[in-house]
């Protein structure tokens, strides 16, 4: 804990360098990347397309962390995307009002976390297994919803979320800044984030420190919901449709990557909203960097299989202590344990 | 030991349960065909769930199944369509290819000390890339080999038959089961499972274990991959999306603990089973949709582990009763 904000700085750096080489490789491979301009009052460009696609992996990796902060894994993410927009858009269809239709979709989201949260919390199920009830169940569930079908919609209102901007920024960044802002004042600004990271390193020492871990891990699984639900709203509103097979297939792996590439480790504990926000955008240009390279974007998952090894073997060798002179550390710890 | 057993009891009490429900609503359900076409249907994904039986029973998980199935179809349906290869030489290429694949997760996992859902996930991720990367278009198998393969069956009685491809699930669980409770191996996967650090103090080889689970999970995932190819004469790198979900909760319904440590192949099959039923069913019933399919395989998987921790917590009470008296 000491010299915090230098030292914050150099554990940024690797995700730092990395962001902006791939961006320096973005630019290699398209002159036009960084230029970003105004047109019918809103900024476009492909700065500003890496932020408004990263949005609802931002959004995700936001919630994700603080589950994976709490040592635990929401795999069922996608799935609940899938049933907010699901819901979202067949609630549209039928005429509900915009606000009713928004509120729906994220209650929707705050209690299918919560029942991820009571298996965890009270059931004491392994978080993997808990949340891959809801993997399993909740792309059934979604299209129990739209009947199989794709629902699309036509509602102003609704669409405004995923492709309107205000003040000439899109509407997903705008959510996703916001949501951020929030959740790291409100972390970070109480107790709440060092309860949550007490909760990671050791649960039955903190609850017998006194900390109700029980229903701190309820609502760190009813946020990660609520963020699944919104990030499905704006993937339902982008498209003016809701997909129930295809609506965030594999984002619950993007937002777990995410957060692995912002440096929280997947064994809980110290843990930076900020870094997975980052994480993700990395992500989100290495997306847009294949595309405009003219790459087909199947290279995507290679790549993206490939960042996880080389984080994978770069954190194993810090935590393993950089070989050399720390291996009288490492055998004491060893020894410790 | 009658609790370790209990939740097999369960499995194949509900199969048993599940199966005379459809057969009392479609009396035709009960026929050699139906029987024949539930192990045709399901030869791949019970192939694969052996593997993720070993897998879990070490307490680990592999997520890379699915990806794995569709590498090897893609890679049959070119090396065999767009090169010439005779199929028996593809298999040997793909099962090699599948198995040194696992190997390697299994000493990543080993060796880096990192969690195994997030090694697979690079598998996972890798594998499917690896298809896109081959061919992005679904390409036919057109190949004697292929049709001999396929028209081998034994006619059972009432127009059933039971398949080449059947019958290689059953010989896959019926070598599982053996190693599982007849070998060194598996009395390893068992120790390692149920407790790492008293196994390593035992002298169970742990790091060659690990790797050896993980090359069998790559083995069979590339085997239950060349089933899925004769199964549909074809190789797509979108197919068998999900499959892994599908081969975890066949494990879980089949009463593995997920913990580790505790569990049977036998189970795995009557959760394949199972699930199958449950396909037959909507196919049969044909106003359902395939999605219910979905929904009543979550509903399993939790009652099945909603049960597995009561279970778990009566143990644990009978045994904290006894050992602080």
């Amino acid at each position: 804990m000491n010299r915090l904000s230098k030292a914050a700085l150099t554990k940024a750096a690797p995700q730092l360098l990395s962001l902006a080489l791939i961006l320096f490789l973005n630019y290699l491979a398209f002159p036009g990347f960084f230029e970003i301009r105004l047109q019918d009052g809103r900024l476009f460009g492909s700065l500003i397309d890496v932020l408004n696609r990263g949005a609802p992996v931002i959004i995700l990796a936001i919630g994700m962390t603080t589950v994976i902060a709490s040592r635990g894994v929401d795999l069922s993410v996608g799935a609940v995307m899938a049933v907010s927009g699901a819901l979202a858009a067949t609630m549209t269809v039928a005429g509900y009002p915009v606000p009713v239709v928004i509120l729906a979709a994220l209650g929707t989201g705050l209690l299918c976390g919560l029942w991820n949260g009571i298996l965890v919390a009270y059931f004491d199920l392994q978080p993997i297994v808990a949340t891959l009830i809801l993997m399993v169940a909740g792309r059934g569930i979604a299209q129990l919803i739209t009947e199989g079908s794709i629902v699309t919609f036509n509602e102003p209102g609704l669409i405004f979320f995923g492709t309107g901007s205000f003040a000439g920024i899109p509407m997903p960044i705008l959510i996703a800044a916001f949501l951020l802002f929030v959740a790291i004042t409100v972390v970070r600004r109480t107790a709440l984030g060092l309860l949550i990271e007490s909760i990671g390193i050791n649960r039955s020492a903190s609850s017998y420190a006194g900390l109700n871990s029980k229903l701190l891990l309820l609502v760190i699984y009813s946020f990660c919901g609520f963020c699944a639900a919104l990030a499905g709203i704006i993937i339902a509103a982008d498209i003016r449709g809701a997909d129930a097979n295809n609506a965030g297939l594999w984002l619950e792996l993007d937002a777990i990557l995410a957060v692995v590439i912002g440096g929280t480790s997947l064994f809980g504990g110290r843990f930076s909203i900020l870094m997975s926000a980052l994480g993700a955008i990395i992500i989100q240009a290495m997306n847009t960097g294949i595309l405009l390279s003219g790459f087909p974007p199947e290279y995507n998952l290679i790549l993206k299989a490939l960042v996880i090894i080389v984080i994978l073997l770069a954190q194993s060798f810090s935590s393993l202590g950089g070989w050399a002179f720390l291996k009288a550390e490492f055998r004491s710890k060893g020894a410790k344990r | 030991m009658s609790t370790r057993l209990l939740p097999f009891y369960a499995t194949l009490l509900i199969c048993a349960l599940a199966y005379a429900a459809c057969v009392f609503q479609f009396p035709a359900m009960l026929s050699f065909r139906v029987a024949g076409n539930l192990l045709t249907d399901n030869a791949f994904l019970g192939i694969a769930a052996v593997g993720m039986t070993f897998v879990i029973l070490s307490g680990g998980i592999d997520l890379s199944v699915g990806s794995v199935i569709a590498f090897t179809g893609v890679l049959l349906a070119v090396l065999i369509t767009h090169y010439g290869v005779h199929p028996l030489i593809a298999f040997a290429i793909a099962l090699s290819i599948t198995t040194v694949f696992g190997a390697s997760m299994g000493a990543i996992i080993h060796y880096l000390e990192v969690p195994a859902f997030i090694v697979t996930l690079a598998g996972m991720f890798l594998a499917r890339g690896m298809c896109f990367v081959m061919t992005t278009d679904s390409i036919p198998i057109d190949h004697q080999f292929y049709t001999a393969l396929q028209g081998l069956f034994y006619r059972l009685p009432g127009g059933g038959r039971l398949t080449f491809i059947g019958c290689l699930m059953i010989i896959v669980f019926v070598a599982g089961i053996l190693m599982a409770h007849f070998s060194k191996f598996g009395s390893y996967i068992y120790a390692v499972g149920g407790n790492r650090t008293s196994a390593e103090l035992m002298g169970v080889p742990v790091a060659r274990t690990t790797i050896g689970i993980y090359a069998m999970s790559g083995f069979l995932s590339g085997l239950a991959g060349i089933v899925f190819s004769l199964y549909t004469s074809a190789g797509y790198s979108l197919a068998a999306v999900g499959v892994e979900l599908d081969t975890i909760a066949a494990v879980v319904i089949g009463g593995t603990l997920l913990t580790g440590g505790v569990g049977y192949v036998a189970g795995t099959f009557i959760g394949v089973i199972i699930q199958g039923i449950i396909q037959t069913y909507i196919v049969f019933d044909g106003t359902l949709s395939s999605w219910w399919t979905k929904i009543v395989v979550g509903v399993l998987l939790f009652s099945f582990i909603a049960m597995q921790r009561i279970l778990v917590f009566l143990s644990s009470k009978r045994t904290t009763a006894i050992g602080g008296g």
